[in-house]
């Protein structure tokens, strides 16, 4: 799957600049989450979507920035990130709904714009332990 | 992602046999569950030792495993990696999911239980 190979290529990079063991694994989902939505929901699975990550480094901090040309977040908005309802019976326990969850968890300054066609959603994260 | 599994003194230990469960083998995973799952005995327990990866997509798909496996039998978790143990903790999951350190306490735990 592509996306597993750039993901590896990104830790990869991350790795060769010592960034920690705990950071590294951080990135790795937040960016699998990211990318899986921009793939299953802008693109729709679509073969032949452009997806630009940009990576910054400030600090001992990461800053993200990741570009789409396919369909805008609904209601041009990112999702609550809320996370499912837990308090329910075992068949009624939710199967999806965790990755904005996941996302807010573990980045700071995350922010979506649509300028035109193109959205654009940025985060930072940072090098310190997660607690 | 491949599954295998063995029993041991009554319980079923699925291992699951590869770094990464993820949306590229959610449905893979699913479905190997199911068919271990089907002939189990009420104790299951899943070895994700080997699991150095998993993101929203693997986690529906453990909590797909579990709705499958009903209510006459339990699915437990064994051995998550620290990576795998944040996806849990951050969602919560590990509120609904019995999770033991490792294989050995997993079997023991339901030793001491019986005797």
């Amino acid at each position: 799957m592509v996306l597993r190979d750039v993901l590896r290529q990104v830790m990869d990079f991350l790795r060769a600049r010592n960034f920690s063991t705990d950071l590294c694994g951080r990135v790795e989902l937040v960016l699998a989450e990211a990318l899986n939505n921009v793939i299953e929901h802008a693109y729709q699975e679509r073969r032949d979507g452009t997806i630009e990550l940009t990576i910054l480094q400030k600090g001992d901090a990461l800053e993200f920035i990741i570009q789409d040309e396919g369909l805008p977040m609904p209601g041009g908005d990112l999702p609550s990130g809320k996370g499912p309802d837990l308090n329910v019976d075992l068949m009624d326990l939710p199967e999806g709904g965790f990755g904005w969850l996941l996302i807010r968890e573990l980045t700071q300054d995350l922010n979506y714009t649509r300028t035109g066609k193109q959205s654009q959603l940025t985060f930072c994260m940072a090098g310190a332990p997660f607690a | 992602m491949k599954l295998t599994y063995r029993d041991i003194d009554g319980i079923r230990v699925i291992t699951a046999e590869g770094a990464r469960i993820d949306a590229a083998v959610a449905i893979s995973f699913k479905d190997q569950m199911r068919e271990f799952s089907e002939d189990a005995p009420k104790r299951i327990i899943l070895d994700l030792a080997t699991v150095e990866f998993l993101d929203s997509s693997g986690l529906g798909a453990i909590v797909a495993a579990m709705k499958q496996v009903g209510v006459e039998r339990n699915l437990e978790l064994a051995a998550l990696t620290q990576t795998v143990g944040k996806v849990f903790a951050l969602t919560r999951m590990d509120t609904i999911f019995k999770i033991h350190t490792d294989i050995d306490s997993a079997i023991n735990i339901g030793l001491a239980n019986a005797s």
